[in-house]
């Protein structure tokens, strides 16, 4: 692909009324949609009006007078941009007058704008230049000895992005991309007439403002104004790549624009279906980790964890691996060992990780990241419609009228999508937020919840089923819809329960803390204010009760018949970036991919006859059953690529006890995790940029990952499986991703379309994808549930086991922030660290008070786990009793803190309840310490001396 | 476990593991409890799991309720009970071939 700009029709399009009119512009006659700009049509038509305030990722403005038009009948020369297209008008886009005004209204911003177009970064890629030779623009009457807004000092506080007001025309595009596009309200224009500027929140640099560095504003500008640091410093790409980005379950795309192999800007895709042009500080700006120089290029070895790593060649380590995992399972047995597959790589990489445990392993002892996450989305999703995944695409919010948010916090954890959610807030949709803490969306500027429910960590169930009572006994449900799609028995047997006076909402108010009328008014909204859709988060899904949470929102959403169209539906917001595509994958130790059980013997006969080997019937372990085998002695070696469960997971102690007890932990990743502190084999692993794949995303959206540079440690990661597969004797011979995929599709029935010739045409296949729905499924559960009926689950409140005491008081919940991702690997080795470089503990000004804590205090966070310290935030955010903290920084190690008490269906841990006391601390605890000596050392590489 | 001691042995676990899911069916009458937590067993552990619990059940632990300890009697006496739940359950929609209810 060579280097185009994206075509920018200059407005939006019109809103669909399936109404058409028919006009003529310069002579060709053209049939364009109700509401079309003039501007657009032309655009449409091939045609190009001059322009610098409009732009079609923002609502058109009419300032900068350059797009303006002659229409017959009409007085004047309206600009293009704000008049709609009408019936038999007559256009002309060029004309003497057109272009003697239009010269004119350049003159006067060419007069105040600095004339270094061949020094300048965006010399070649600047729409004030192009429209100046647009216009023909050959003088400038008026000198430049005037006043004038030159001169100014920039703006370079944002890591990313400089602001040169020198060289800002003030179109405003900046303005209304940050209101429009991101929401965040952060830009405004200062000063009137002359004197006017763009100014960040009051007059503060870009860094201290609202900013939250998305860089809509950026990708609006026209001129050098608002340019990426990356640009000034490299110059200006000469090709672009579609990808797909590696951060969080939005799985926005981007053109990766180039310069050689070079990554210049990361800019979002306009065609993109699930980012729709748009993007977050981390996808946009976040991807230098990928050149870092902490990034390990050769494969090594060690005998034992605590000698220096040892650089060896690719077959030396890889020989060594598959010796490694024969030796151990001639000793200790066909399931001593297993694997932990990425939810950062593709779904073809994956696929094979799963493939090389089944079939050359001879076990399931494969698991992932989604065990720790949102593995009770599966069973609850599953279990109530038939299918393990959320219902909706992205889009499907914006005929949403009521939205639900339930333990997320999209505004940090999925930007992109949140941008989505607040414009559909404010055309007014109303907003029920059920969260101990008071995230952005509960309050932010143009958006304010109807009903925030700041429950107590541990009370989910309890609160759903507490809503549930008032749809129930208020008969606010939907019978039609209950007796024609769900089973009427099992409605009743569950209205029955939920119905029950211990469930009112009354009843529960001392459990949760929410007041009983605050919740009946948010059950009764839910329940009659037009299309109800539910997101949530890992708020639900890591407790004890998650499956349980999971199954009673299903439960509320059935019983209101928000499923199965646009705007309703149950829609998980999945962690990492292929998560969902991890899942459908096969990753989990009970099921092969498309979630087939592996009892199944049809299931296990395609796989079998496809990869000529037997396969264990029986389900293996879990990731926590993994570590439990390992301390017991049964469970002897472990392949991880691309996860760091050392960090991640929960009970830190614990994790590490599990792979100290192991003989060969092989570990392939970009960098030296924690979890390389105790790996013997360390595979370098290959970034997104380096390699050809899919993701899929949170709505199930299949997409195209591509190479746009060689990797810097030989190989793409599906490669390196390739090599220890073949290793293992197993004689696989691809030779690219696409063949993987086709061997997907071959044997999960919901990928049977899925081919990188349908992904080239479609730009993306949201599954299941076949010959029943050739174009994919945007929404499921049209016509009927997958699992026939959809069944209403009986979900009792089982309270936590982890409980507050004199002891340990306050409830600590953890969560992430917008700037990081996961455990931070890749956001800690980018400048994100500039607004978030430790992990900071939320806490309530009057528990602080209680304890002489003052805002930025070091203080000692305390379970019965195990402690650490970490600086303290005092914040309203959260409730008093309630603690909150990120898990970003192994400095912190959030995980030290929690227990390993977990979900009673999956094992997902309980992350966002543990009981804990905080104080005031002395420096860091013992075991900090310790750890960080443990890790120095074993991150020593042996430097081998060149022969003389 | 006691509560200032969170770390539980691993044959602790199996048997908080077991009571956990035996108190998430509580609504169900005993019986029909017992044959969802046998399946929910039999379908998501892994054998050496299964193997444990069944020895620790075969010394006398008595830590486990009435009906996670009748749910293991049935997998060490009958086996795996048929399907309880649609997670557990595979092959049911379409009849023919594979429900592949993901």
């Amino acid at each position: 692909m060579t280097f185009t700009r994206e075509t920018d029709h200059g407005t939006p399009p019109a809103i669909v009324t399936g109404k058409t009119v028919c006009l003529t512009i310069d002579g060709q006659s053209v049939t364009m949609p109700e509401g079309t700009s003039i501007m657009r049509a032309a655009s449409l038509m091939g045609g190009a009006i001059p322009k610098l305030c409009a732009t079609d990722n923002v609502e058109s403005f009419g300032s900068c007078r350059l797009c303006l038009v002659e229409v017959e009948g009409r007085n004047g020369y309206p600009a293009s941009c704000t008049t709609p297209v009408a019936e038999g008008m007559v256009v002309r886009t060029q004309t003497e007058r057109l272009k003697q005004l239009r010269r004119g209204v350049m003159e006067l911003y060419i007069s105040d704008h600095p004339l270094d177009c061949l020094t300048c970064a965006a010399n070649g890629d600047c729409e004030l230049q192009d429209q100046a030779g647009a216009v023909g623009l050959r003088d400038v009457r008026y000198g430049y000895d005037g006043a004038t807004n030159m001169g100014q000092a920039k703006d370079q506080s944002n890591p990313y992005f400089d602001f040169d007001p020198s060289k800002c025309i003030v179109c405003s595009r900046c303005v209304r991309a940050c209101e429009e596009v991101q929401g965040t309200f952060a830009l405004t224009i200062e000063n009137k007439g002359f004197d006017s500027k763009v100014s960040p929140s009051q007059g503060e640099d870009f860094l201290g403002s609202e900013c939250v560095s998305c860089g809509a504003c950026v990708q609006a500008c026209p001129t050098a104004s608002l340019i990426e640091k990356k640009v000034v410093e490299t110059g200006t790409p000469d090709r672009a790549i579609v990808t797909t980005c590696a951060y969080c379950g939005v799985g926005c795309t981007f053109r990766a624009e180039m310069r050689g192999e070079e990554l210049v800007r990361m800019v979002p895709w306009k065609e993109g279906k699930a980012n729709r042009g748009h993007s977050c500080v981390k996808g946009r700006f976040a991807w230098g980790y990928a050149q870092h120089k902490d990034r390990i290029l050769n494969p090594m070895i060690r005998a034992s964890v605590d000698q220096p790593w040892r650089e060896v060649s690719w077959e030396e380590a890889i020989a060594y691996t598959a010796s490694e995992f024969r030796r151990i399972q001639a000793k200790y047995g066909t399931r001593s060992i297993g694997g932990i597959t990425s939810s950062r790589c593709t779904n073809e990489e994956t696929f094979l990780v799963q493939k090389l445990i089944r079939q050359g392993f001879g076990n399931n002892n494969v698991d992932t990241c989604a065990r720790v996450c949102h593995s009770p989305t599966g069973y609850g999703l599953k279990t109530t419609f038939g299918t393990s995944a959320g219902t909706q695409d992205f889009d499907s919010v914006m005929q949403s009228d009521v939205i639900m948010v339930i333990g997320a916090n999209p505004t940090d954890g999925h930007p992109v999508f949140a941008s989505r959610m607040k414009k559909r807030l404010r055309q007014g949709a109303k907003l029920i937020v059920i969260d101990p803490r008071r995230t952005d969306l509960v309050k932010s500027p143009h958006v304010e919840a109807e009903h925030h429910l700041p429950l107590r960590p541990g009370t989910n169930v309890a609160m759903l089923t507490a809503l549930a009572h008032v749809i129930v006994t208020e008969k606010l449900y939907d019978e039609s819809f209950i007796r024609q799609r769900c089973d009427w028995d099992e409605f009743e047997d569950w209205a029955d329960f939920v119905s029950e006076s211990s469930r009112s909402p009354e009843a529960i108010e001392p459990l949760t803390g929410v007041k009983a009328e605050e919740v009946r008014a948010a059950a009764r909204l839910y329940a009659t204010g037009g299309n109800g859709a539910i997101y949530y988060g890992l708020g639900v899904t890591e407790h004890s009760q998650g499956s349980s949470t999971v199954m009673a929102i299903a439960n509320l959403a059935m019983a209101t018949g928000n499923v199965g169209r646009e705007g309703v539906g149950v829609n998980p917001l999945r962690g990492q970036n292929n998560v969902q595509g991890a899942c459908d994958m096969g990753s989990f130790p009970h099921e092969f991919s498309g979630y087939r059980h592996v009892s199944d013997t049809a299931t296990r006969a395609l796989f079998e006859q496809a990869w000529g080997v037997p396969l264990d019937p029986e389900p293996g372990l879990r990731i926590p059953n993994m570590l439990d085998a390992a301390t017991d002695g049964t469970f002897k070696g472990i392949f991880i690529q691309g996860e760091d469960i050392l960090q991640s997971d929960p009970n830190t102690h614990h994790v590490a006890a599990g792979l100290a007890a192991m003989e060969c932990v092989v570990v392939q990743d970009l960098f030296l995790n924690e979890t390389a502190n105790y790996a013997h084999i360390f595979l370098p692993g290959s970034t997104f940029l380096e390699k050809d794949g899919t993701f899929t995303n949170a709505e199930r959206r299949i997409q195209r990952v591509r190479k746009v540079m060689t990797p810097l440690n030989g190989y793409a990661d599906w490669e390196i499986v390739q090599l220890v597969a073949n290793a293992l004797d197993l004689g696989w011979a691809y030779s690219h991703p696409s063949q993987i995929m086709d061997e997907i599709a071959a044997l999960t029935p919901t990928f049977a379309g899925v081919h990188y010739d349908r992904l080239e045409e479609e730009g993306s296949l949201q599954w299941p994808a076949n010959d029943t729905a050739p174009d994919g499924t945007p929404t499921m559960h049209i016509e009927g549930f997958v699992r026939g009926k959809g069944k209403f689950v009986v979900t009792d409140y089982v309270p936590t086991d982890e409980k507050t005491g004199p002891r340990f008081p306050l409830l600590l919940t953890t969560g992430r922030i917008l700037s990081h991702y996961n455990v931070g690997a890749q956001t800690r080795r980018t400048d994100n660290v500039a607004w978030h470089p430790e992990d900071r503990l939320e806490i309530h000004s009057s528990d602080a008070e209680n304890r002489g804590i003052k805002d930025g205090d070091w203080v000692t966070l305390r379970s019965r786990a195990g402690e650490t310290t970490l600086r303290a935030l005092i914040t309203e955010r959260v409730a008093p009793g309630v603690v909150y903290t990120t898990f970003h920084h192994p400095t912190t190690q959030a995980n030290v803190i929690t227990t390993d008490f977990s979900d009673w269906a999956t094992n997902c841990p309980e992350y966002k309840v543990t009981a804990v006391q905080v104080g005031l601390s002395n420096g860091p605890s013992d075991w900090q310490q310790s750890y960080e000596a443990q890790a120095q050392r074993s991150r020593r590489i042996d430097v081998i001396e060149v022969a003389e | 476990m006691t509560q200032d001691s969170p770390m539980m042995s691993n044959q602790d676990r199996l048997i908080y593991m077991a009571n956990q899911i035996a108190r998430n069916f509580g609504t169900m009458d005993p019986a029909r409890a017992a044959d969802a937590v046998a399946d929910h067993i039999a379908s998501f552990w892994d054998p050496r799991m299964r193997a444990q619990i069944f020895e620790l059940q075969g010394k006398g632990d008595v830590r486990l309720g009435p009906v996670a300890a009748a749910a293991i009697t049935i997998l060490r006496q009958s086996g795996a009970p048929p399907h309880q739940t649609q997670a557990t359950e595979f092959n049911s929609v379409s009849g023919v071939g594979h429900s592949d209810a993901g």
